[in-house]
């Protein structure tokens, strides 16, 4: 639908992406850690949940010890005796897919109201543009953590809760990319053949808005994993049967008085690669797509 | 004759950039007298800013100082440290900036600005430094300087920022000033009652200044000599009835032709051709070649000065020698 | 200025009423308070005794009246656990919290604005790197994570600092802080610089984009061509430009720290407000999480409030605006 060709700017993009090794190795890291999570049941050594492979001999031990059984715990092991690597590899899949899926949902719900404020204007747009502003004016963990307080905990919670603190952001990137996209003459055009305004909105209007958005939603992609973690460790997030990330290193956190360090340390570590590959990546794309930093 | 304030002597300045090493003032010397106003004329990109900067050693990164020596008072500025090098600016020798709206530090006072001067230079009471200051600005023709000291740069014209300036310039009785196109961002009206002040205030110091401009009747009224500037180095320099009477380098005439006023009424005005050439591919010969009327196959070969008559040299192999009609 | 604020506290006040509403018909349809807070064991007639003492036998809407009516006079409740108005409860524990924010601020300025800008004066160094790359570590690592990294190494590894609580406190003004004496210092340090970790990398970030864009200003050449002190210079003049934004987002970032203060506070075990929240969630105790709410929305309105006062103390510009407006 767009009107520059989709090869070319697409091909510059990937071209100034390579540029930097630094956002290479970052995009590589970010590629990893997406099949680890996908395959994350071919790939780790025990599945944490089958209460048939965890030995509750095992409990406790650190990296690199061999099992009552000859299991070789590389990362050691929890209490219950779980393998840390399986288990991480596990919370990962859970971290990512639920920041994923409210994401994704956010950027929905956000593109959908940001196009309609500035598409239908006046008092429609300026009820959704306060419910934004008073949206950003409070901290996104707070907000998450009371309206968990709320629901209660579960996954589904869980991403109802990051839905909603993240819309706000979608909404106003795409009502001032779209303001300005709509004061275009092919939109003038667009209208001026009747076309309807749905398609004008999602066909003409949307694609024109998609940079800004990639570049938020990547940087809250990281974030979203952050809140979850940092809720499940407060202890309002995922239930215990579905251990993120961020559940894991609470679990540890009784442990590491007691010199375990391991059952924390390993799954922050995760978690700090996956934060950091992410943010380098959605660093470098706002470079690139920025018209301002551009040479 | 006396010895001269500032003496400059063969001062090459480079700037390494990633497409090569671009060589912005190329092989100049100059002297200034006590008292003497040289104006320093070209287009930009002429190196004349260059210049100014690589005197007060303040150039931005990447530029430097290849070769040369700059004479302050006999002392060599290329070979000061940076320690002795601070104790001279704003005390021996000042700079006033082109933009006034932009020298200036927004957030902080007039009065914070001047007596923060004073003070690195002078072992004064913060209210002796104030006094100086009121003084400095009364002398520029600021009125009600007490009170003007208590405001904020944005709160004054342009006109009356660059006369701030222009104040701390003179505040210490410096040896030498150097004067950035001072006047070029400001109104017509402003800029003449800038330059008629400065003159007013030059009359009864013996300092010497550089006025660096890309405009020739600006320089005709306040300078003794002229040096004129094209792509790096100076073309022709001499006091400023000569030049612009009978101005030697087909570039000085063409400047001079550009001016409007000197073209009849109705007459198409003169221009001169093409543009300042890009100094990181300067081929060999005289970098005015490609937009000279008068060039020849001679000018293939670098040009040496030409002393036309005392104190008066053009850098060209065939310098227009009537007078101008 | 007077219109414009009183608009801003009529929205606060409506967005306040809505929170309140929203988090207690929330907190009332998810769980009962009656099965958590009731001794199942006790006799019928002091399970209903105990059903009335709370109020929990009016219907939904009797009890939302008499919380609002509550408001209205400065009653949010009693607190469901602790058996003391919940206001009260919260109040006490705030100086702890406060305490805990004000030093993480103060850990951000001192360490953050010098590191970015000396990352913003010298970009090329190993050592700007090594802070730019802390930087992005430290904005992507989960606050909770790196409390618990701080107790591992300073605690179980080292042995030098407490682990959690808040040490001996002594009283200052008639508010117990810990600051104070050495014990209560050592259990300050970890958790005010856990909460500070994230403005850190922050305040280096603003810090080193301001001086990159500050230092090239021509009022940053002109200070040098004054001869300033590179002390002065950066000091002074670099500093004070960079100040605006940095003051700012700190200012705005205030209302994070007080949330994130949450997660510090369960980390370190810190007897602050974010502490009673997570406790009373947990517990269902309804009166103190709704006060809790009020509370952090009035601190919000007021943070905003003097951000702009500090703002425009700053930046001369704006106080000359604001006066005309």
């Amino acid at each position: 639908m767009s009107t520059i060709p989709v090869e070319s700017p697409f091909k510059r993009f990937a071209e100034d992406f390579f540029s930097s090794p630094t956002a290479v190795i970052a995009g590589f890291g970010v590629l990893v850690i997406a099949c680890l999570a996908i395959f994350a049941g071919p790939i780790s050594p025990q599945n944490p949940y089958d209460l048939a492979e965890i030995n509750i001999m095992d409990g406790s031990l650190p990296p690199g010890s061999v099992g009552f059984d000859g299991f070789y715990y590389l990362l050691g092991t929890d209490e219950q005796g779980r393998d840390m690597l399986s288990a991480m590899i596990y919370g990962l899949r859970i971290s990512l897919s639920v920041s994923l899926i409210a994401v994704g949902s956010a950027v929905f719900i956000g593109m959908s109201l940001g196009m309609l404020a500035a598409w239908a204007g006046g008092r429609i747009e300026s009820l959704i543009m306060r419910a934004v502003d008073i949206q950003l004016s409070f901290p996104t963990l707070l907000v998450a953590l009371l309206l968990l307080a709320i629901l209660g905990k579960g996954v589904d919670k869980v991403i109802i809760a990051l839905v909603l603190v993240q819309w706000a952001y979608f909404a106003r990137t795409v009502r001032a990319a779209a303001l300005v996209e709509i004061r275009k003459d092919y939109v003038m055009a667009a209208r001026c053949l009747a076309l309807h305004p749905m398609r004008i909105l999602f066909g003409h209007v949307m694609p024109n808005c998609l940079p800004p958005i990639i570049v938020i939603a990547t940087v809250q992609v990281a974030n979203a994993i952050a809140i979850e973690a940092s809720l499940s460790f407060l202890g309002v997030g995922v239930p215990i049967t579905e251990p993120s990330l961020g559940l894991l290193i609470s679990n540890g956190f009784g442990y590491l008085l007691s010199g375990r360090y391991w059952i924390s340390f390993y799954p922050g570590v995760m978690l700090l690669v996956t934060l950091v590959c992410i943010n380098v990546v959605g660093d470098h794309i706002r470079e690139i797509l920025n018209p301002r930093t551009k040479k | 004759m006396t010895a001269p304030v500032l003496s400059v002597r063969n001062l090459v300045t480079e700037f390494d950039t990633r497409a090569g090493t671009l060589r912005a003032v190329n092989n100049v010397s100059f002297d200034v007298q006590p008292g003497e106003v040289l104006g320093i004329v070209g287009e930009s990109g002429s190196g004349k800013t260059i210049t100014g900067f690589s005197i007060m050693q303040l150039l931005d990164q990447p530029g430097k100082v290849k070769s040369g020596e700059i004479l302050l008072n006999g002392k060599d500025l290329n070979k000061e440290d940076s320690r002795e090098l601070r104790k001279l600016r704003g005390d021996r020798i000042a700079m006033i900036f082109q933009d006034p709206m932009m020298t200036l530090n927004p957030v902080l006072r007039i009065d914070t600005q001047m007596i923060e001067t004073i003070q690195a230079h002078r072992n004064v009471s913060k209210a002796e430094a104030r006094q100086i200051a009121e003084d400095a600005l009364a002398q520029v023709g600021i009125p009600s300087p007490a009170e003007r000291l208590k405001t904020y740069p944005h709160e004054m014209s342009g006109g009356m920022r660059q006369r701030v300036v222009i104040a701390i310039a003179l505040m210490l009785e410096p040896d030498l000033i150097i004067a950035d196109e001072p006047t070029t961002a400001l109104d017509v009206t402003i800029q003449s009652q800038i330059l008629y002040e400065m003159q007013r205030l030059l009359s009864d110091r013996n300092m010497g200044l550089i006025w660096i401009t890309h405009d020739l009747t600006v320089v005709a009224g306040l300078a003794h000599k002229v040096a004129v500037m094209y792509a790096g180095r100076i073309v022709e320099y001499g006091s400023v009835n000569e030049l612009l009477d009978a101005p030697a380098h087909p570039y000085t005439r063409g400047l001079i032709d550009s001016i409007p006023s000197n073209a009849s009424h109705g007459k198409r005005l003169t221009q001169i051709p093409g543009m300042t050439p890009s100094l990181l591919n300067l081929g060999d010969g005289c970098p005015f070649r490609p937009r000279c009327s008068k060039a020849t196959d001679a000018c293939a070969v670098d040009p040496d000065e030409h002393t036309l008559s005392e104190g008066h040299w053009v850098r060209c192999h065939n310098p227009v020698l009537e007078a101008k009609g | 200025m007077l219109a414009y604020l009183i608009r801003r506290l009529g929205q606060s006040f409506l967005v306040m009423a809505v929170m309140a509403t929203i988090v207690f018909f929330g907190l009332y349809m998810v769980g009962n308070p009656i099965d958590l807070l009731i001794n199942p064991e006790d006799d019928l007639a002091a399970q209903e005794e105990a059903i009335r003492r709370l109020g929990l036998d009016q219907p939904v809407y009797i009890q939302f009246l008499q919380f609002l009516k509550g408001v209205a006079t400065g009653n949010l409740g009693v607190s469901f656990v602790h058996n003391t108005p919940a206001l009260e409860l919260i109040l006490s524990r705030l100086p702890a919290t406060l305490e805990l924010a004000f030093f993480a601020m103060l850990f951000a300025v001192l360490i953050g604005i010098p590191l970015g800008m000396f990352a913003g004066l010298y970009p090329k160094s190993p050592g700007s790197r090594i802070i730019m790359g802390g930087s992005i570590i430290g904005f992507s690592t989960p606050n909770f994570w790196q409390g618990l990294m701080l107790i591992m190494l300073f605690a179980v590894f080292w042995r030098v600092l407490p682990s959690g609580g808040r040490g001996e406190t002594t009283e200052l003004f008639g508010v117990p802080v810990s600051f104070l004496t050495l014990d209560g210092l050592k259990h300050l340090i970890l958790p005010a610089l856990n909460l500070a970790i994230f403005k850190i990398s922050l305040v280096i970030r603003l810090s080193r984009a301001g001086t990159a864009e500050v230092s090239l200003q021509d009022y940053v050449k002109y200070a040098r061509a004054r001869g300033l002190s590179e002390k002065r210079v950066v000091g002074v003049h670099i500093l004070k430009n960079i100040l605006i934004p940095v003051v700012t987002v700190l200012g705005l970032e205030l209302g994070n720290v007080i949330a994130f203060a949450v997660v510090t506070e369960t980390v370190f075990a810190w007897p602050g407000i974010g502490k009673l929240l997570i406790d009373s969630i947990g517990l269902l105790d309804r009166p103190v999480v709704v006060a809790y709410m009020m509370l952090t929305v009035f601190m919000f309105v007021m943070i905003n409030f003097f951000v702009d006062m500090a703002y425009s103390m700053l930046d001369p510009r704006i106080r000359i605006k604001a006066g005309k407006a």
